[in-house]
C-alpha cells in the first residue's frame, strides 16, 4: 500500500540504535590487510633494477645509487596513487604497502619521503 | 520601566528565546541525526555556529539595496520575539492581553515570511528571487490552514485572546481533545511555516542553493538564522497554548517545566516529520494543501460549530 | 515573471561534479535547457598516449571515480584482444567479481544521490550506510574503497580466497535484505512517489533516437545490455535476467536500478559458487604488438566503449574513451521539456551523470565562423584576459596591488 511516511518505523527504530558513523580522528575503523596505503622500502634487499620507477604511472618514486650496491629511495607521497604497481614489479620484494593512510600533510616538504640506505625514514630536504 | 525592560531583554524575551531557541535547534538536529544513524552536532553547535557568523565578513551584493538586505534580519528577529509576549507560556494569562491577540501573533508569525521574501528579493541574486518567489507562495498555501485550525479551538472558546482561551480551557478540561485534528493540520502547516521538509521548498538547496539566503552572510544570515529558530520556539509555543491546554493551575515552576516540555514536544515531531519525507514540489505543495489539509480545516470548524451548540451553552 | 536565464552550475549543490547548465525559466516552468560540457577535461586520451600500458591501466582507472573498474577493465579487454592473450578463466571471473560488485555500490550510491536531490536526505543517510558494506567488502579484495587496481594486461592482481568469498556471500545476504527494504521504500514512499514518477519521460522512440544506454535506456524499456547482447569476462556462463521497465520516467530508472540489484546478488553467489581453480593471471609482453581494438562493457551507468590503436611499441598509439554519460546527457534536454525547476536535479541525477568520465575534448563552435580553429597556450591566455577586461577586471592592475599588499 502506497502511504507517506513509509520509513517511520525504521526511523524510530534506529533511535535506539548505536550511530553507524564513527567520530572519526578520536575513533579509526581498521584497514583490511593488504590495505594499499603509504610504500615501505626495503633498502637491503633493492639491486637497485629500477622496474620500480619505470612502471610507475605517476613517476612518484625515485631509487638513487649513494654507493656501492647501496641504494636510497625518494617517494613523493603527493604524486603517489597508491597503485601498488612497483610492488608487483619488484623482483625482490624490497617494495611494500602499510595500511598507514592519513598522509595528507600541511607542508609540501613533508610529502616527500626518502628511504634512506641505513634504513631510515625522513622527509627530503 | 525596570521590569517592562526584563521582560523584553531576558525573560521572556530576547535572551531567553534566543538560548531555548538554540537548545531547540540542537535537539531538532540531534534528533534528526539520530534517526538517520548518525552521531549528530555536540550541544554547543547551535551556539558555535552564531558565533562563527557573527564573527565573519558580512558580504552585500553590489546590486542589492543595503538598507533592505541589512533592515530584513532585523525585522524578521524582532517580530518573532514580539508574538512571543502575547503567548501565555503557564498559568491562564501571557504577559500582554486583549482581545484579539490571537489575530496579532498570527500576524506577527506572517512577518518573517515576508522578511524573507523582501530580502530575497532585494539581493538581487537569481536563486534568492526565485527563493523569495517560492516563499510568497507557499505562505498562500499554508497560512489559510494554519489560520482555520486555530480559529476552531477560539470558537468553541468563544474568544480571540489567547489568554481567554487559556482561561476556558482551563476550566473546561477536556475540551482541547475535541482540537486534534485542528492540531495536526496545524502542525503540517508550521512545516510550511518553519520551511522545513516536505515544505523546505524556498531553500531546496539542489534547485536554488539556498534560496533566500544565498547571499546573505556574516551577522545577516546569524541573525536570519536566530530568527527562524525563535519562530520555530513562538510557532511550537502557539500550538502548545492553542492545542495543549493543560495543567495551567499549576505552580509557576512545574508549569514553566510543563511549557517547556510542550514545545520541545512539538519540536520533535517536527523533526520526526521532517526525517521521514522528501521534499515536494510548490505545485504539489499547493495542491496538497487546498485540497486536502483546507478542507479538513473546516471540518474541524463545523465540528467545533457544531459542539458549541450542543455543549457549550 | 519574466524570461530568466539562471545558471547551474560549474558550482551548485546539485552537481557533484562541474559542469554548467544553462536554465531559461519563465516562473518555475523550464523553457530551454543546454548542457556546456568541458570543464573536468583532464587531456586523459593524450595522457594515456604518453605512458605504457601497463601505466594506462591506472590510468584509465582514474576515468572515473565510481566505474573505475568498468574504464580499466575495458582498456585492458581491447589491449589483450590486440596481444591476442588468454585470460585465465579465473581472472575472468574475479573480474566479473568486482564489475558486480562496483554495481552494487554504484547503485546504492545512485539511489542515495536520487533521495537528496529530491530533499529525502533519511534516504540518503541509509543507502550510504549500507553502501559501506560492499565498500568494505572492495576495500578487502582489492585493497582500496573505490580505485581497486585488480587489473592488470592478462588477468587479475589479487586472488581471492576461500575466507574472503565466505565474507562476500555473507554481505550479499546483508546487502540482498536492505535492497528489499529499499525497493519497499521506493515503491510505497508517496512524497518519493510523487517526486519521481511522471518525471523526465524519456519515450521509447526517444531513447533509441538520442542513443541512450543503460538503466537509462532500459526504464524506457529498450532491452539492450552488453553484458548479454555480446558477453565479456565470465558474464557468457552467468544466468541473470535484463531489467526493463516501461515507466519511463525517473520512477522507472529507480526501478530498473533496484532490479539490476537483485540480479548482481544472484551473479555474485553464482560466481562464489562456480569460481574455477587455476592461475589468475598471463605473463603480458611489454611490447604490444600492431593492432586496433574496441571493447564494450556495461558500466553501472550504461554501455562504456574503448577504442585502442597500438603500433606495436610499449605505448598505445591513440586510445578512445567514450564513456555512457556522453550518451545520456542529450536526453536529459528531451527529459525537461515542459518541466520545473525542481524536478531539474532529479533528471539530471537520473541519468547518474559521471561528467569527469564524459569530459573529454571539447570544440566549441561559433555561430557562422565554419573552419575550427586550435587555440594555442598564449591565444588562450590572451583570451582569458580580454574576457575579463571587458567585464572590467584588470588583473595587471590587480596584481600590482596584491604585490603592494603583500610589501
Amino acid at each position: 500500500m502506497i502511504r507517506p511516511g513509509k520509513m517511520l518505523k525504521a526511523v524510530l527504530q534506529s533511535l535506539f540504535k548505536k550511530p553507524n558513523t564513527l567520530n572519526y580522528p578520536a575513533e579509526k575503523s581498521p584497514m583490511p590487510d593488504k590495505f594499499r596505503g603509504k610504500l615501505l622500502f626495503h633498502p637491503g634487499k633493492c639491486i637497485g633494477c629500477k622496474l620500480c620507477m619505470r612502471d610507475c604511472p605517476a613517476n612518484a618514486i625515485n631509487i638513487v645509487k649513494v654507493g656501492d650496491r647501496n641504494f636510497e629511495a625518494q617517494i613523493d607521497l603527493g604524486k603517489c596513487i597508491y597503485c601498488g604497481q612497483c610492488v608487483d614489479s619488484c623482483l625482490k620484494k624490497a617494495l611494500e604497502m602499510t595500511k598507514e593512510f592519513e598522509l595528507a600533510s600541511l607542508e609540501r616538504g613533508k610529502l616527500k619521503v626518502v628511504y634512506h640506505a641505513d634504513n631510515k625514514e625522513s622527509p627530503a630536504k | 520601566m525596570l521590569i517592562a525592560l526584563f521582560n523584553i531583554l531576558i525573560f521572556p524575551g530576547f535572551i531567553f528565546l534566543t538560548l531555548f531557541g538554540w537548545i531547540a535547534e540542537y535537539i531538532d538536529r540531534k534528533l534528526c541525526a539520530r534517526l538517520q544513524n548518525r552521531m549528530g552536532p555536540p550541544w554547543f553547535q547551535p551556539f558555535a555556529d552564531f558565533v562563527k557568523l557573527v564573527s565573519k565578513e558580512e558580504i552585500i551584493p553590489e546590486e542589492a539595496n543595503p538598507t533592505m538586505f541589512k533592515l530584513m534580519p532585523v525585522l524578521a528577529l524582532t517580530a518573532t520575539v514580539t508574538a512571543f509576549f502575547y503567548i501565555p507560556l503557564w498559568g491562564k494569562s501571557a504577559l500582554f492581553a486583549f482581545n484579539g491577540d490571537l489575530i496579532v501573533v498570527l500576524y506577527l508569525l506572517t512577518i518573517p515570511t515576508l522578511t524573507y521574501f523582501l530580502g530575497g528579493w532585494y539581493s538581487t541574486s537569481l536563486y534568492s528571487k526565485i527563493g523569495a518567489v517560492r516563499s510568497l507562495t507557499q505562505l498562500f498555501a499554508y497560512e489559510v490552514p494554519l489560520l482555520l485550525s486555530i480559529l476552531a479551538p477560539a470558537l468553541l472558546a468563544n474568544t480571540w485572546s489567547l489568554s481567554e482561551m487559556a482561561a476556558f480551557y482551563g476550566t473546561h478540561h477536556w475540551y482541547w481533545l475535541f482540537n486534534l485534528l485542528g492540531f495536526a493540520i496545524s502542525i503540517i502547516a508550521l512545516l510550511g511555516k518553519l520551511e522545513k521538509v516536505p515544505f523546505d521548498i524556498p531553500e531546496a538547496e539542489t534547485e536554488i542553493v539556498a534560496g533566500t539566503f544565498t547571499e546573505y552572510s556574516g551577522r545577516l544570515l546569524g541573525l536570519f538564522r536566530l530568527s527562524i529558530d525563535i519562530e520555530a520556539i513562538v510557532g511550537s509555543a502557539l500550538l502548545a497554548a492553542v492545542f495543549m491546554p493543560f495543567g495551567l493551575g499549576l505552580p509557576p515552576v512545574v508549569g514553566f517545566a510543563l511549557f517547556i516540555l510542550k514545545v520541545l514536544f512539538i519540536i520533535c515531531l517536527l523533526s520526526i516529520l521532517r526525517t521521514v519525507f522528501a521534499r515536494l514540489r510548490i505545485d504539489q505543495m499547493m495542491t496538497f494543501c487546498w485540497k486536502y489539509v483546507s478542507p479538513f480545516a473546516f471540518l474541524q470548524l463545523l465540528i467545533n460549530l457544531v459542539l458549541k451548540g450542543i455543549i457549550v451553552k | 515573471m519574466h524570461k530568466v536565464i539562471i545558471p547551474v552550475g560549474p558550482q551548485h549543490p546539485a552537481l557533484k561534479e562541474p559542469e554548467n547548465f544553462m536554465i531559461t525559466l519563465s516562473g518555475e516552468k523550464i523553457l530551454k535547457f543546454s548542457a556546456r560540457l568541458g570543464y573536468n577535461h583532464r587531456g586523459i586520451e593524450k595522457a594515456c598516449e604518453e605512458r605504457t600500458y601497463i601505466q594506462d591501466v591506472y590510468l584509465t582507472e582514474r576515468i572515473c571515480g565510481i566505474c573505475s573498474h568498468s574504464h580499466s577493465t575495458c582498456f585492458v579487454q581491447a589491449v589483450e584482444e590486440i596481444a591476442a592473450l588468454e585470460v585465465p578463466k579465473r581472472a575472468l571471473y574475479i573480474r566479473t567479481l568486482v564489475a558486480e560488485l562496483e554495481r552494487v555500490h554504484s547503485h546504492l550510491l545512485w539511489l542515495g544521490v536520487a533521495g537528496h536531490e529530491v530533499g529525502f536526505d533519511t534516504l540518503l543517510m541509509y543507502t550510504w550506510r549500507d553502501r559501506e558494506v560492499v565498500m568494505d567488502i572492495l576495500a578487502m579484495l582489492t585493497g582500496n574503497r573505490v580505485n581497486y587496481g585488480i587489473n592488470t594486461i592478462g588477468g587479475v592482481r589479487r586472488d581471492i580466497t576461500p575466507e574472503q568469498s565466505k565474507e562476500v556471500a555473507k554481505a550479499t545476504n546483508t546487502l540482498e535484505e536492505r535492497t528489499k527494504y529499499y525497493i519497499q521504500i521506493a515503491t510505497k514512499e508517496t512524497t518519493l512517489i510523487k517526486r519521481l514518477s511522471g518525471v523526465g519521460v524519456l519515450s521509447h522512440d526517444d531513447a533509441i533516437r538520442l542513443g541512450a544506454v543503460g538503466p537509462t535506456a532500459r526504464a524506457s524499456s529498450v532491452d539492450r545490455d552488453v553484458r548479454r547482447d555480446d558477453p565479456y569476462a565470465a558474464y557468457g556462463e552467468l544466468k541473470f535476467k535484463v531489467i526493463t521497465d516501461n515507466h519511463n520516467d525517473v520512477y522507472g530508472r529507480t526501478l530498473v536500478r533496484m532490479g539490476e540489484l537483485m540480479e548482481s546478488y544472484s551473479m555474485i553467489r553464482q560466481l562464489l559458487k562456480n569460481m574455477p581453480e587455476g592461475p589468475i593471471a598471463v605473463k603480458a609482453p611489454r611490447k604490444i604488438p600492431a593492432g586496433e581494438a574496441v571493447s564494450r562493457y556495461e558500466a553501472p551507468r550504461g554501455e562504456d566503449v574503448h577504442y585502442v590503436k597500438s603500433n606495436g611499441s610499449e605505448k598505445p598509439e591513440r586510445v578512445k574513451v567514450r564513456a555512457p554519460t556522453l550518451a545520456n546527457i542529450q536526453t536529459v534536454a528531451k527529459m525537461l521539456e515542459d518541466r520545473q525547476l525542481a524536478d531539474l536535479p532529479i533528471v539530471i541525477a537520473a541519468i547518474d551523470p559521471c561528467f569527469s568520465c564524459t569530459d573529454r575534448l571539447t570544440v566549441i563552435k561559433e555561430a557562422g565562423v565554419r573552419k575550427n580553429k586550435v587555440m594555442s597556450w598564449e591565444d588562450l591566455h590572451d583570451y582569458s584576459i580580454g574576457w575579463y577586461r571587458e567585464r572590467g577586471i584588470d588583473f595587471a592592475g590587480l596584481n600590482k596591488k596584491l604585490t603592494r599588499m603583500l610589501k
